[in-house]
C-alpha cells in the first residue's frame, strides 16, 4: 500500500471527493483519507440538495455562479452517474412584510453581484408553483438556481476519481499534521499510520479544526445541527428548489418523486448529543407544520425517513478555501456552513487549479483563512 | 466501526451472471446485477450501496431486502456478511402522514 502521493486529501465528503477527482484528472496522484467508515458520511449525504446562487453571501456567490455555468450542466455525463441536476429556479418564500424585507435585502445584494434574481408577488409565485398556499405573499425568484442529488453526486465523484486512480481509504481518521525539517509533510492517523505528501488538502468538515490545530492554525467554526425528512414518492408536482425567508424549511421534489425537506426546531443548540448527529423527537413534527403552512396539499404525504447532520458553521458563515502562508503545502477547504454541496464542483475544480497551476478562475481571496478579526 | 478499508484493493472483475436481472429491492426496483456492479464501482459498505442505488429507501425501508443486499455485497467483496455493518434505521418506524406527525403538540384551547 503506497503511503505517499502528490496530494493527500483529508476528508472523503463531496468537497474531498470532487477535489480528488479534478486533481486526478490533472495527472496528480491523490490519496483520500476518510475518518468514518463511509464516503460522504457527513453533510455531503445529509443536505437538502440545493444548487443555488440566490441568498448567498457575495463572497461565495462567484463560486456558485461559476459552478452553475461551467460544471453542473454536464456533471452527470462526466461522472457517469445521474446527479439529478435540475435548473428550474429557486423560490425563497415570504409570508409577512418582514419576510419580504429580508428577501429584498438578499436580492439587492445578489443583483449587485450580477445575478439574475428578482422579487415577485404572491400571484406570480403561484403561477410558478400553483401548490403554494395563499399565505405566501411574495418571494425572491432566481431562475438559474436548482437542485441535485447529493448522494449520487458525492458517490459519483468518488467512483470516478477512484476509477481514474485516486486512492481512497476509509476508517482512517487523521489526528495530526506533522512537519519534517520545518516543512509540512506527514499525516498521522489514529491507527498510527503515517502518510506523506507535499500538498495536503484539509476538507474534513468540523474535524478540520482539531487537525489544523495540530499545526498551529485555528479556524473559528462550531457544529450546528440540522434535520431533514423525506416523504414517500408522490406524483410529480414541481421542479423548483424552495426556501423561506424565515428558514422554516427548504427542499424540493426529487426525480424519484419523494419530497426532501430540511429544517430545524430552533432548539438545536441545546439538543442532547451522544456524539452522533441524532434527530430530536420534536423536530420532524415542527418541519411538517412549517411545510403544511406553505403546502396544505402535502398534509397526506407520508414521511418515511428522517435524519440529522452537522454543519461546520464558520464564524461568518462563509467557508475557508485557502492556502496557508505559514504552512506551505497546506490547503484548507472547510467551514462550509451548510451550503457546501452546491458549490462543491466549483470548489474541487478551483482547488485543483490552485494546487497544480497556482492560479484560479474565481477569486478566492475573500475566503482566506486569516480574515477573522476582532470587532473593535 | 472505523476499521481501515482500502478502496483500491482488488476484489476481482465484475462477471455478469444469469440472475443479474432478479429484483432484490422491490420497493425501489433494484436488481442483483445493479448491486453487484455498485460494489465494483467502489461502494464497499451497505450505507454507500443504499445511498448510491436507493436500496432500502422505499416504503418498507429495507425490512424486506436488507438481508439479501448484505449477502450479495459480502459475496462480491469476499467477506463474511457479519463483517458488514447494517445501515442506520431511521424514524418513523412506519410511514406517517405529515398531518399526523405534525400534530404531536396539543392544540391550544
Amino acid at each position: 500500500m503506497a503511503n505517499t502521493a502528490d496530494v493527500i486529501v483529508i476528508g472523503g465528503g463531496v468537497i474531498g471527493c470532487a477535489t480528488a477527482y479534478y486533481l486526478t484528472k490533472k495527472g496528480c496522484s491523490v490519496l483520500v483519507l476518510e475518518g468514518s467508515d463511509h464516503i460522504g458520511n457527513g453533510g455531503s449525504s445529509r443536505n437538502g440538495g440545493g444548487v443555488r446562487q440566490s441568498g448567498r453571501d457575495p463572497r461565495e456567490l462567484p463560486l456558485a455562479m461559476y459552478g452553475i455555468k461551467n460544471l453542473w450542466p454536464t456533471l452527470s455525463e462526466e461522472l457517469e452517474v445521474d446527479c439529478e441536476y435540475h435548473q428550474d429556479g429557486n423560490l425563497r418564500l415570504g409570508k409577512t412584510p418582514k419576510h419580504l424585507e429580508i428577501l429584498q435585502g438578499l436580492t439587492d445584494r445578489a443583483v449587485a453581484c450580477g445575478l439574475d434574481v428578482k422579487m415577485i408577488d404572491g400571484d406570480e409565485v403561484r403561477r410558478i408553483n400553483p401548490y403554494l398556499s395563499n399565505e405566501v405573499i411574495g418571494a425572491s425568484w432566481c431562475p438559474t438556481d436548482g437542485h441535485a442529488n447529493p448522494l449520487t453526486t458525492t458517490l459519483g465523484y468518488y467512483k470516478t476519481a477512484r476509477k481514474l486512480g485516486a486512492h481512497f481509504i476509509t476508517g482512517e481518521k487523521v489526528v495530526e499534521l506533522r512537519k519534517v525539517r520545518g516543512i509540512l509533510k506527514q499525516v498521522v492517523t489514529a491507527n498510527g499510520n503515517i502518510y506523506e505528501a507535499d500538498t495536503i488538502v484539509l476538507a474534513a468538515g468540523l474535524a478540520s479544526r482539531a487537525i489544523a490545530g495540530t499545526i498551529g492554525i485555528d479556524i473559528p467554526m462550531q457544529s450546528a445541527l440540522l434535520e431533514a425528512l423525506v416523504t414517500e414518492a408522490e406524483p410529480k408536482m414541481f421542479d423548483q428548489m424552495l426556501g423561506t425567508a424565515e428558514a422554516d424549511f427548504y427542499g424540493h421534489q426529487t426525480k424519484h418523486g419523494s419530497f426532501v425537506f430540511g429544517g430545524s426546531s430552533g432548539l438545536e443548540g441545546f439538543n442532547k448529543d451522544n456524539g452522533t448527529p441524532i434527530c430530536s423527537s420534536i423536530t420532524a413534527s415542527c418541519i411538517c407544520r412549517g411545510i403544511m403552512k406553505y403546502f396544505p396539499i402535502l398534509e397526506d404525504a407520508k414521511i418515511v425517513r428522517t435524519w440529522a447532520g452537522w454543519m461546520d458553521l464558520c464564524a461568518d458563515k462563509v467557508p475557508v478555501i485557502s492556502k496557508v502562508e505559514e504552512v506551505p503545502g497546506l490547503v484548507l477547504a472547510c467551514g462550509f456552513s451548510g451550503h457546501g454541496f452546491g458549490i462543491a464542483p466549483a470548489v474541487g475544480e478551483q482547488l485543483a487549479r490552485l494546487i497544480v497551476d497556482g492560479t484560479t478562475d474565481v477569486d478566492l481571496t475573500p475566503l482566506r483563512y486569516d480574515r477573522f478579526k476582532a470587532k473593535i | 466501526m472505523n476499521s481501515i478499508n482500502d478502496r483500491s484493493r482488488y476484489i476481482g472483475e465484475f462477471v455478469p451472471a444469469a440472475d443479474d436481472d432478479m429484483l432484490i429491492c422491490r420497493c425501489e426496483e433494484i436488481t442483483k446485477g445493479e448491486i453487484r456492479k455498485a460494489v465494483h464501482d467502489g461502494m464497499f459498505t451497505l450505507t454507500e450501496i443504499r445511498r448510491y442505488l436507493r436500496t432500502g429507501m422505499g416504503l418498507c425501508q429495507g425490512q424486506t431486502c436488507a438481508k439479501l443486499v448484505k449477502g450479495i455485497v459480502a459475496r462480491e467483496l469476499g467477506v463474511s456478511p457479519a463483517e458488514l455493518e447494517p445501515v442506520t434505521s431511521r424514524a418513523p418506524m412506519r410511514p406517517t402522514e405529515m398531518k399526523v406527525l405534525g400534530k404531536e403538540v396539543k392544540e391550544e384551547e
